[in-house]
């Protein structure tokens, strides 16, 4: 059937898959009409991917050092971009994005604009230098361009702290939608969630996290579009949401006017007790708060996105994996449209979903009625009963206003299907969705950290001599490690899912956005410049990430900088110190400047060479 | 002037313009977001519309728009890759 090299048949296989996976929807469609139970459907949905996802990475095996690292530099720019979108969308993007919105509205919609415009940044500043350059790793760049094994050394803390902060969250998400999916209590849904990781990347390294992700990609963009599209049209929404939900977004406006938007005190919530995490709609969907100080927010909020997009080594090593300089560029470009794909549908979704809870007319609100009638509901019984929604009856009148109903924001997504009376199968979709984003972006995550660990700190470092079958093996035998570390950190429960995503982005600006910007943009950077810039900017921005977070020493947040936004005060510290010093020390010696030279031409042998 | 710097010139030309762009995109209409909302498109609110997809949409048409005209940069100065295709 498939003839030929692989790499050529890759719109047939991956076509094949999509129209097998779309087949599979349908006969779980027909069994759920056949009496299957829901419980099953959600099961079969998740097993199925996951068991498709580790037959990839187990065909994927390697034992080549290029094919292990940077997937032989092979991956076709389409492909890479479907990649890089799975390796990006993160279980907060998939399961909390629309929650967020949900219930932050506009304010919170700065994460959208964070999350997409940052690409910019690494198209034009990054991503194709550092194919050039012919890097495993993004401290290997360092390393080389720089010099000396201690600032690759700062690199990889950097890399790690910012990737490791990430990666919880990830697993935490895996653990969350496997218990649900399956049945299972959250602990031990994070280790089922960790061994369905690993298989896809185990074996085949980059090459394997590659072709799963693409596999990936397809589940999750299906399972988050397909429920938007279905609830639009059958609600009467309009035929195509994104251009055609005006109304509904300026009907959330008069329903929020008609209930009002409290903010509860936050003793009454303790005194009703609603569970840790759940909200209540308390911000406007689409007005846009008032005052300079509300712009600055959402502007500074959307800085330390962008900018930590360009840090964060698994988006930048994707680009390694590119044939060539060119196609790294427009890797990027379809890398975001792909995102894009996701990202311009959560508004539309967390609409559809907000008003098929609170307008009256429609048979599935909820706001407005009797307490009593909405507790008969079979959904709300499910959600309440696992502490994911609470009603409280604050005003004790026995109907539910809108600052009564609780929810999580993780679960906006998930339950829609349900609460839009869609069948059970789409919830199974969307479960597998879930699992498909998280999993992806968590075997990018490690596969980063194992990949610097065992190239840049084992074979560089500590044992240059190494051959190939030891250093695969390293590099194996961190991947269990560090994913097993992450998934007891996740376990314990530390933070909410969104708190630790933003933190990697600010962790990874504050370290390494200025030293790689300026490794290539400016050659009088030196190495003395370049590791003082990493040590005094993390540390600046963890000192006052612990100064400004309330569970640490809880100071008022300067120029409403709080703990969501401290990368600024990192990335800044980091540019003065790095310009300071580079100008204090000698210019980099002529065969530094010559490197960079090259570096800045697509055409020519790349720096490192092939096999390194 | 070598070819090599006129190359990267040229380079640098494209970088500040597409970051021109994508400031504009991605700070400065958001700076005026208040009074934004008072315009409508599609029925949406501006400020909301361009968060939702405006501004996204704008920086994948920037990203390509930005990558053909470094590519014809290349080209000119004779840096163009050959014989790799994506």
């Amino acid at each position: 059937m498939f003839k030929g090299k692989f790499i050529d048949n890759l719109p047939k296989i991956y076509g094949t898959y999509t129209g097998g996976f779309l087949v599979f929807i349908i006969l779980m469609a027909i069994a759920e009409q056949a009496g299957m139970t829901a419980k099953t459907i959600g099961i079969l949905f998740v097993a199925f991917t996951v068991c498709i996802y580790a037959f990839i990475g187990w065909m994927s095996r390697t034992v080549q050092v290029d094919a292990y690292y940077v997937a032989g530099r092979s991956v076709p720019t389409v492909f890479n971009g479907m990649a890089t979108a799975a390796d990006w969308m993160s279980g907060a993007s998939f399961v909390a994005m629309a929650g967020g919105i949900y219930f932050g509205g506009y304010t919170y919609m700065a994460f959208l604009i964070g999350w997409t415009g940052g690409y910019i940044l690494v198209s034009s500043l990054l991503a194709p230098y550092l194919r050039k350059f012919g890097c495993y790793t993004v401290p290997d760049f360092i390393g080389t361009r720089y010099g000396g094994n201690f600032a690759r050394f700062c690199a990889v803390v950097v890399l790690t702290l910012a990737s490791f902060t990430y990666v919880t969250a990830q697993i935490n998400a895996t653990g969350t939608i496997a218990a649900r999916a399956l049945a299972i209590p959250f602990e031990l849904g994070v280790w089922v969630g960790l061994v369905s990781i690993l298989l896809c990347s185990m074996l085949g390294g980059m090459r394997a996290v590659t072709w799963t992700q693409v596999a990936q990609y397809i589940v999750l963009i299906i399972a988050y579009l397909l429920p938007i599209f279905w609830i639009s049209n059958k609600g009467g929404y309009g035929f195509f949401p994104h251009l055609m939900l005006g109304e509904e977004v300026a009907r959330l406006g008069e329903l929020e006017a008609q209930f009002g938007l409290v903010k509860n005190a936050a003793a009454d919530v303790k005194a009703a007790g609603v569970p840790g995490g759940l909200k209540s709609i308390s911000l406007p969907h689409s007005e846009v708060p008032a005052g300079g100080m509300a712009a600055w927010k959402f502007i500074s909020l959307v800085i330390c996105m962008m900018v930590g997009t360009a840090s964060l080594p698994h988006i930048l090593m994707r680009y390694f994996t590119t044939p060539s300089v060119k196609a790294a560029r427009k890797s990027v470009a379809w890398s975001l449209f792909f995102i894009a794909l996701l990202y311009t549908s959560a508004p539309m979704l967390a609409t559809l979903s907000k008003l098929s809870l609170m307008d009256p007319n429609l048979s599935t609100g909820i706001i407005g009625k009797d307490i009593s009638a909405v507790m008969s509901i079979d959904w709300v019984q499910a959600w309440t009963a696992q502490k994911q929604a609470f009603i409280a009856d604050f005003n004790g009148d026995g109907v539910l206003q809108l600052n009564e109903w609780f929810m999580r924001g993780d679960v906006v997504v998930l339950s829609t299907p349900e609460v839009a009376g869609l069948p059970y199968v789409i919830s199974g979709l969307v479960a597998a969705g879930g699992m498909a984003a998280a999993m992806s972006t968590a075997d990018g995550l490690i596969l980063a950290i194992a990949n610097a660990l065992s190239h840049d700190v084992y074979y560089k470092i500590i044992d240059p001599k190494a051959d190939v079958r030891k250093r695969l093996l390293v590099a194996r035998g961190l991947l269990i490690v560090i994913g097993a570390a992450g998934a007891y950190i996740a376990s314990m429960r530390i933070t909410s899912i969104l708190g630790a995503v933003a933190w990697a982005f600010d962790f990874a600006m504050s370290g390494l956005f200025f030293p790689l910007v300026l490794g290539v943009w400016w050659k009088r950077a030196t190495r003395e410049g370049a590791i003082a810039g990493m040590i005094t900017g993390l540390a600046s921005g963890t000192a006052y990430l612990i100064y400004v977070y309330p569970k640490f020493m809880g100071n008022p947040a300067w120029l409403g900088i709080d703990h969501l936004r401290f990368g600024i005060i990192g990335a800044s510290v980091c540019l003065v110190v790095m310009v300071v010093v580079s100008l204090m020390t000698p210019a980099p010696d002529s065969s530094t400047q010559k490197m960079i030279d090259e570096v800045r031409v697509p055409t020519g042998k790349t720096i490192l060479g092939k096999q390194h | 002037m070598s070819n090599k710097e006129k190359h990267w010139e040229k380079t640098k030309g494209n970088m500040f313009l597409t970051l021109a762009l994508w400031f504009f995109f991605g700070y400065i209409i958001f700076m005026f977001g208040e009074s934004l909302n008072s315009a409508s498109f599609l029925g949406y609110p501006l400020a909301y519309y361009m968060c939702a997809q405006g501004s996204i949409v704008a920086f994948v048409i920037i990203l390509f728009w930005s990558a053909n005209r470094q590519e014809k940069i290349d080209e000119e100065c004779g840096f163009a890759e050959r014989g790799e295709d994506d």
